[in-house]
């Protein structure tokens, strides 16, 4: 295993602490013990590799692969970015998993009762390689707000679930993207689990009219950053100088 | 220097199902879902179940949680690039991905898979003991947890283990699963505790 390999060591202050009172679900599943601190072996340097030709070609189209003889009901959006590490690189041929509720704030799920009628032509998940850029793009509607038992008159703010790989496990993250302007974010139990308020602006895609289609849908851009890899300056660019 | 900052973790939430194991929501969209079976016949490797329940501060199963399971081949290899042990042999047959949700009655998480072999440890240090990577999320769970799962029946090689030696002793059984023989083969039970008395030991990694 080459030094190259190693990931730059996780910014914690950058994530939610285990322990979030203000969200309550947190209390009884948060680790008390510290997390034990491990150098990298190949077992974190590594991660799974995934191929196009697994993934259907509509997968990263929400509008298109649940329809049923027709098209979701909302606001139809592209969801757009690029997903890189610490140090700017693009991430290429990783995959991208999302998930969310239909445009009424309802999830296709068995668990899930809210009164909100579910989408007879939605699913609510895409998935994506990025291309070798680490750019990925999908299109789907907006998600609706929705309530949930934190406190009773609790509200999550529209979001969309994001889950990435990255090229070795220590780069697994799962996220949740929040749309620009929505008046639920600052009250969000959720949202309000990460301490650093710029971390959660982070999270927050911006209207992106350039990449809007014209009398068809709206567009929203996301980037994503993952852990770094170590730059070993002695290896890489002293030796050559 | 990094220049850029990581993207801030949130919950997976109690819905992970429907991006990840959409089967487990309740209903079918993609041809080729992950899951919880990483054989295929010609997979090389002794097969076996790994079961376990994930357990919150008060013992109660947690039964909307989502495990996902990355591990070498039987002979201690990575399908990546990064993995570089010319000496032992890939499996094309064997990617060493897997995701299970927790059953929502029982709480049970299962794999179907092989034992792998041992793997490489860092450079000047002995190789680590067969063990798979284990790295959860829930509700509740607001950044991954990740931890290891070793092998009781790998008694000599887990004692030389350069990631068990730094566990203090008292909690080392948290990262050892427990082997059944059963009649449809050999079975590894490993309950993850996520709070509490016997807590499991999670690694920033």
């Amino acid at each position: 295993m080459a030094l190259d390999d190693e990931f730059l060591q996780r910014d914690l202050s950058q994530h939610p602490p285990a322990l979030t009172p203000g969200y309550r679900s947190s209390v009884l599943r948060a680790p008390r013990a510290p997390l034990l601190s491990l150098d990298a072996t190949l077992s974190e340097v590594t991660g799974p590799v995934f191929r196009a030709d697994e993934l259907g070609p509509l997968d990263h189209d929400l509008i298109r692969n649940y329809a049923h003889g027709g098209e979701p009901i909302g606001e139809r959006i592209i969801v757009h970015g690029r997903v890189m590490d610490e140090n700017g690189r693009g991430v290429p041929h990783t995959l991208l998993e999302v998930w969310q509720a239909n445009a009424g704030g309802r999830y296709r799920h068995v668990n899930d009762r809210y009164l909100a009628p579910v989408d007879p032509n939605f699913g609510g998940c895409g998935r994506c390689l990025t291309d070798e850029t680490g750019a990925y793009v999908f299109r789907t509607v907006k998600p609706g707000a929705y309530p949930f038992r934190n406190q009773i008159n609790s509200w999550r703010p529209a979001h969309i679930h994001f889950s990435l790989f990255g090229s070795g496990l220590a780069q697994r993250l799962i996220t949740q993207m929040y749309f620009e302007g929505d008046p639920l974010i600052r009250n969000d139990a959720i949202a309000g689990t990460i301490p650093d308020a710029s971390a959660v602006d982070r999270l927050v895609a911006r209207l992106d009219m350039n990449a809007a289609v014209p009398l068809d849908c709206l567009a929203y851009r996301f980037d994503i950053v993952l852990r770094g890899r170590r730059q070993t300056l002695f290896e890489n660019k002293l030796q050559g100088a | 220097m990094s220049s850029f900052r990581e993207t801030p973790s949130q919950t997976a939430g109690p819905y992970v199902h429907i991006g990840l194991i959409p089967r487990q929501a309740g209903f079918a969209i993609y041809e080729r879902e992950l899951g919880n079976v990483l054989v295929s016949p010609t997979t090389r490797g002794e097969r076996i179940r790994i079961e376990g329940r994930v357990l919150d501060g008060i013992g109660a199963p947690a039964r909307d949680a989502l495990v996902e399971l990355w591990q070498a081949n039987a002979d201690g290899r990575y399908a990546h690039p990064a993995d570089k042990q010319e000496s032992k042999a890939q499996d094309l047959q064997f990617r060493g991905f897997g995701r299970a949700g927790t059953h929502f009655e029982t709480g049970l998480f299962v794999f179907e898979t092989i034992k792998p072999g041992p793997v490489a440890g860092r450079a000047g240090q002995p190789p680590m003991a067969p063990h798979v990577n284990l790295w959860l999320v829930a509700r509740g769970i607001n950044l991954g947890l990740a931890t290891r799962m070793y092998f009781a029946d790998e008694e000599a090689a887990n004692a030389r283990d350069p990631v068990l030696a730094l566990v203090e002793p008292m909690r080392r059984p948290t990262l050892i699963a427990r082997r059944e023989d059963r009649a449809e083969g050999p079975a590894y039970v490993f309950d993850i505790r996520l709070q509490g008395e016997a807590e499991t030991v999670f690694f920033d990694v």
